[in-house]
């Protein structure tokens, strides 16, 4: 029993992890059918922010806040991210949409290009950019509507542009000044350090549970009901359902496609900001941490039925739980008199790069049963 | 030949005796460090004929050739090593003592065997590919996701070579420099001057083929799996067997491709399955442009010298050129360099920056699909 | 066909093809000498190449090794420079960037020995990028110094090995921890990243244990670049309930996962867990936060908190070029001593020469950071063995310290494939590999 219980909660872990992970991709190639291969570093963009609230948080001023700064971090990586992904729709995919693979190529490309930015521009620097970014991407939308459709609309506009530049180089120039570790460019991986209150363990029925873990997966829950609730429950959410059932039908009614698109692509990419923070919990934070999760991912909405949250759901645990039942060696403890053959095969699987091997060539091998994943949509189509 | 002259193609002719001059040329021209370069790269063009073929030709993105790529590499490298072990303790090669491992596993049996290597090198990515293949044309897997799959296997074959010390020496690979054919050493000049030469043929050849396969009806069969697949289906075509052996072709051509990249690099590791090397690719086919084969060719050499030479200038750089070659490439560049002359682009291009009058009318109406695939 | 398109293309392919080409020739043309002087016969400069990941998983690592070798050359040439035929020469370096990839490794040292001819390489870091590198070396007999503590079983004529072999940190780390620590006597669990230095050195430690009378109750190796390290941990609770030794050869950011983690399910100190970390350094230490790591071990020829002038000194001329953050660390160490020995060499012999500096190496000392250290005959340096114990401020305190330095086994005594065989390359009859 407390083995069952062990094993469940490991594997509850490990898949909250990939849920986190793959809710943004979900939500991206799933409603929207665009294969980002950037969404791994939109994660690690996240991870980043983290790191850097981290050290603001450090500074005398804010020290008494230290052991609130990680939900600070939260919604801040979810913007972070958010707004790189709406700069990259609006700059990339938007040209790209209905040619999946050119988008697959173009977003690789990306991905390239963010890695080498956190090595080679420090982090202060970037920092400063985003916020420019946000800043002119948000300021209009404060503005009134007069000022942005009359006489001078230009002029508003290349003013407001300026003045979010000025404050990105404020902010890079008050980071770089304030906080040396970020001043400079590097390609070393950084760390982040929970709060005290997020470290150790629980025991529980003789089991030891992770804290970290244990607050990744209340964080995972919160994002699937929230991410439900604002897609069939909210006027926005619902406008981004019915644009992907139908564009054309969609547009007729005066709902504004364009629009649509950026938030879709702004949440889903916000969300993987927000895994970049439980990720950040667990391990280091470097340029290729992403690059580890991306795959994974994808195996993760293909399996659970793409345009299926609740299949991405189920399809997270289900790896989580093959992954901790085949790596860690549990079926042995199962099944401890396993025929002598056999006992060798699973033993050859025991660890964590063979568990991986299992696991995938186990996906595909489902995939033949279930070409369209674990909870394929229903419908009629030629070319299902 | 002479039937071009008559076609009055004799651009294409001079192309071709210009690019057989460079490459007869290429070692008293190049120092032995670039020639060597020069051969591993027109190895790799072999792999993105391949590429070519199935995706400019039959629209299949693989993202997993890699897999055909090592195990190709693999091949070479095991025969390689077997072949100069002969001296060591328990005849096995010498890795092998580092994991206390004193017997041969089985399947490195039959590469004692050159004939069975050169058989393996290329019918063993072949069949690989073509079971892979049917297991996921068969369900009609296919766009986006047939990638996604193909980039899923890279990664299960990836961690299986990586992880396997005892078998295949892990992430060490397998080095062919010091190992002995002919009596020689493989990394001598000599032998790398004779890789060099056997390279370029084999590229030729390759191209010769692969041109073959595409022209005629079964070519035209796999243009139309590319742009309409379910209206060739409806027509009473089995669209999954075609796919199946231009898959499994792709998949051969990889692994010929890696044999002869593996005894020019003088090491064959689990890297060569890693994703980006993959990815990667893909964008030498994409910048050639898609379904012109020489371009396929050209793309692999240039983007390979160019990376060399921006990595030495510039060692860190060269990601930020990379990802900007992929999106360059996608948004402005959607058929390639090939495609872009084809297309007028240099007249483009000029009326742009003002130097060359606008066209105001289509400039050509007799361009014909048919004729527009061949270079 | 289209007449047109075709005469276009042709012409733009030519030109293409001439350009690169010219561009190849430009870049190379005939073997460049590594050394030269302006028309006077003054102001000579010796380049050497350096060559290590910048970009990749391994950036991280070896980027510091680059600073490093950038200093000591910095301050050779500030010294004056090398001493050739009464002739000082300035070193000037080439970089190349290895880019975490075996094979790249392979083919840039190439192109830093036919290309830009230098006499020698200082590079690598894994144990992969090494052996991906040897052949090359050996069928060019040219040289390459690396600077890694590694698993040995290895002597090439064509490499200098300036890191530490397992007897000169393993070993005696295994005996402290079966021994002396706070764990004497308790099982050991091994953990690593997969790959060949934790896979060899394992099968050492495996050895060595039952030698000891201990027992190895498990290990478990993590692929390259994975970070998932729950598995390990279910792994770990099961085969050490009450407590015992962790060996870890995790590589880099793999630790950071793991430290982490360990720690959140109750595998500490306090609890009887000790860890002894071969890959663990003051920079690792300061990545990673002291508050995970106070109280597990890590064992190296090197420690920054070594109390000596020489070791203050490189400290704070790290600091001072590098910035006040920065650590130095045994593989920096290693790496500044291989730098520092290749001169000593080059004036010892008076030429670039590689045969007449490989036979100028040997015997040579130098006095280390770490205290002196000597090129053995086995191309490998005698070191001195430092166990420590990770402090609250991120440093090691010092336990246990061989009187001397420890000479090096190439071929590791304890591995039952290399016992009795020894490597000595200043004896004809000898060699890479002869029984004792």
């Amino acid at each position: 029993m407390q083995l069952l219980f062990e094993s469940l909660f490991n594997g509850v872990a490990i898949g909250s992890v990939l849920l986190m992970a793959a809710l943004g991709l979900a939500i991206v190639f799933g409603l929207m059918g665009v294969i980002n291969l950037a969404h791994g570093e939109l994660i690690m963009l996240g991870a980043y922010t983290t790191y850097v609230v981290q050290l603001i948080f450090k500074l005398p001023a804010l020290q008494p806040l230290y052991n609130a700064y990680v939900l600070v971090a939260i919604p801040l990586a979810f913007i972070v991210s958010g707004v790189v992904g709406i700069l990259l729709e609006r700059t990339v995919i938007r040209r790209l949409y209905g040619n999946p693979l050119e988008t697959l190529l173009a977003t690789w490309g990306v991905s390239l290009i963010l890695q080498q930015f956190v090595r080679s521009v420090p982090l202060a620097q970037a920092a400063g950019v985003i916020l420019a970014l946000v800043m002119g991407f948000g300021l209009p939308l404060l503005l009134p509507d007069q000022l942005l459709t009359g006489p001078r609309a230009r002029l508003v506009r290349a003013g407001s542009w300026a003045v979010s530049a000025l404050g990105g180089v404020l902010l890079a120039g008050g980071l770089a000044s304030q906080i040396s570790q970020i001043a400079r460019a590097t390609s070393r991986n950084v760390d982040v350090t929970a709060p005290k209150w997020m470290r150790g363990g629980i025991e529980w029925m003789d089991i030891t549970f992770p804290v970290p873990r244990l607050v990744i997966i209340v964080m995972t829950i919160i994002a699937v009901v929230g991410v439900i609730w604002f897609l069939n429950r909210s006027v926005w959410g619902m406008r981004i359902r019915s644009v992907t059932q139908n564009r054309s039908m969609s547009d007729c009614l005066g709902i504004p496609t364009d629009t649509v698109d950026v938030l879709t692509f702004g949440i889903g990419s916000g969300l993987a900001g927000v895994a970049g923070v439980a990720v950040s919990l667990l391990g280091s934070v470097g340029p290729n941490v992403g690059t580890s999760y991306i795959v994974g991912c994808f195996m993760v909405v293909v399996l659970g039925g793409v345009g299926n949250l609740l299949g991405t759901v189920i399809a997270s645990f289900a790896i989580g739980l093959c992954t901790d039942l085949i790596g860690a060696g549990r079926l042995l403890t199962i099944w401890p008199d396993m025929p002598a053959p056999l006992e060798q095969v699973v033993s050859f699987f025991a660890t964590t790069s063979m568990a991986q091997v299992m696991v995938f060539t186990l996906i595909v091998v489902l995939l033949q049963f279930r070409p369209a994943g674990l909870f394929p949509q229903k419908g009629r189509m030629v070319e299902a | 030949m002479f039937q071009a002259f008559q076609q009055r193609r004799w651009p294409l002719v001079l192309l071709w005796i210009l690019i057989v001059a460079a490459i007869v040329a290429a070692p008293t021209l190049l120092p032995v460090f670039r020639l060597n370069q020069l051969g591993m790269f027109l190895s790799l063009s072999i792999v993105a004929l391949g590429i070519d073929l199935i995706w400019g030709f039959t629209g299949l993105l693989s993202l997993g050739q890699g897999i055909f790529f090592a195990l190709g590499g693999y091949a070479a490298g095991m025969y390689l090593q077997l072949n100069s072990s002969a001296d060591n303790p328990n005849g096995i090669p010498e890795f092998f003592s580092l994991y206390g491992v004193d017997r041969l596993p089985f399947f490195w049996e039959p590469f004692h065997s050159p004939v069975f290597t050169l058989i393996a090198i290329w019918l063993i990515p072949a069949l690989l590919a073509a079971v892979l293949g049917n297991l996921v044309f068969r369900n009609r897997i296919k766009g986006v996701y047939f990638s996604i799959l193909t980039q899923a296997a890279l990664l299960v074959f990836f961690n299986f070579f990586n992880g396997q010390q005892k078998l295949i020496n892990g992430t060490n690979g397998l080095k062919t420099d010091v190992t002995q054919l002919f009596g020689q050493m493989v990394g001598s000049a000599e032998m790398q001057r004779g890789f060099f030469w056997f390279t370029a043929v084999m590229v030729i050849l390759a191209w010769i083929f692969v041109r073959w396969v595409v022209r005629g009806r079964f070519g035209d069969v796999l243009i139309a799996i590319r742009d309409d697949e379910p209206r060739l289906r409806f027509t009473g075509f089995n669209p999954t067997l075609f796919k199946t052996i231009v898959f499994a072709i792709a998949g051969g051509l990889a692994g010929i491709g890696g044999a002869l990249f593996t005894v020019q690099s003088g090491i064959i590791s689990p890297q060569e399955m890693s994703v980006p090397k993959s990815i990667e690719m893909v964008i030498w086919v994409a910048v050639g442009g898609r379904g012109t084969l020489v371009g396929a060719i050209f793309g692999t050499v240039a983007i390979q010298f160019a990376e060399t030479f921006v990595s030495e200038v510039w060692p860190q750089s060269w990601l930020f050129f990379q990802g900007a070659l992929f999106i360059l490439v996608v948004t402005v560049l959607p058929e390639g360099v090939i495609g872009w002359f084809k297309t007028d682009g240099p007249r483009n291009l000029l009326s742009r920056v003002g130097l060359a009058r606008r066209l105001v009318t289509y400039p050509q109406l007799e361009i014909d699909g048919q004729d527009e695939v061949q270079p | 066909m289209n007449f047109s398109f075709s005469k276009r293309l042709a012409a733009g392919l030519a030109a293409t093809a001439v350009g690169v080409s010219i561009t190849a020739c430009g870049g190379g043309g005939e073997k460049k000498s590594a050394t030269k002087c302006d028309e006077n016969g003054e102001n000579c400069t010796v380049t050497v190449g350096i060559l290590h990941s910048l970009s990749g998983t391994m950036a991280i690592s070896e980027s510091t090794l680059v600073d490093t070798e950038k200093m000591a050359i910095d301050e050779i040439n500030a010294a004056g420079g090398v001493e050739v035929d009464g002739k000082k020469y300035k070193i000037d370096s080439i970089t190349e960037d290895g880019a975490s990839d075996w094979p790249t490794f392979a083919e840039k040292s190439k192109k830093l020995i036919d290309q830009d001819g230098v006499p020698v390489v200082f590079g690598g870091w894994t144990s992969a990028s090494r052996k991906a590198m040897l052949p090359v070396y050996e069928s060019k007999d040219a040289f390459l110094y690396y600077p890694i503590q590694y698993e040995a079983q290895e002597c090439s004529n064509n490499i200098f090995y300036t890191g530490a072999t397992p007897n000169q940190q393993s070993e005696p780390a295994t005996k402290f921890m079966y021994e002396k620590s706070p764990a004497a006597g308790k099982p050991f669990f091994l953990v690593g990243s997969d790959y060949v230095f934790p896979r060899t050195s394992n099968t050492i430690t495996k050895s060595q244990v039952e030698q000891l009378g201990g027992e190895v109750v498990g290990e478990d190796y993590l692929p390259l670049g994975n970070t998932e390290v729950a598995p390990i941990i279910v792994k770990i609770k099961k085969a050490l309930p009450d407590g015992g030794v962790i060996i870890n050869t995790l590589n880099g950011d793999q630790n950071v996962a793991f430290f982490k983690q360990i720690q959140d399910a109750g595998i500490t100190p306090a609890n009887g867990y000790y860890v002894m970390s071969y890959s663990i350094a003051e920079e690792e230490i300061s990545t990673i936060g002291s508050e995970f790591l106070e109280g597990h071990y890590g064992a190296w020829n090197y420690m920054m908190s070594i109390d000596t002038p020489a070791s203050k000194k490189f400290a704070a001329d790290f600091k001072a070029k590098y910035g006040s953050d920065r650590q130095v660390a045994d593989p920096q160490e290693s790496a500044y001593n291989m730098v520092y020995l290749w001169k000593a060499a080059v004036e010892k012999a008076n030429s670039f020469d590689d045969n007449k500096v490989r036979e100028a190496l040997v015997g040579i000392t130098f006095d280390a950071p770490q205290g002196p250290v000597e090129v053995m005959p086995n191309h490998h340096l005698s070191q001195t063995v430092r166990i420590g114990q990770i402090t609250a401020d991120g440093q090691f305190e010092i336990l246990e310290e061989t009187d001397g330095p420890v000479s090096p086994q190439a071929w590791n005594q304890i591995h039952p494939d290399s016992k009795g065989f020894a490597c000595d390359w200043t004896d004809a009859n000898k060699g890479g590999k002869y029984k004792l």
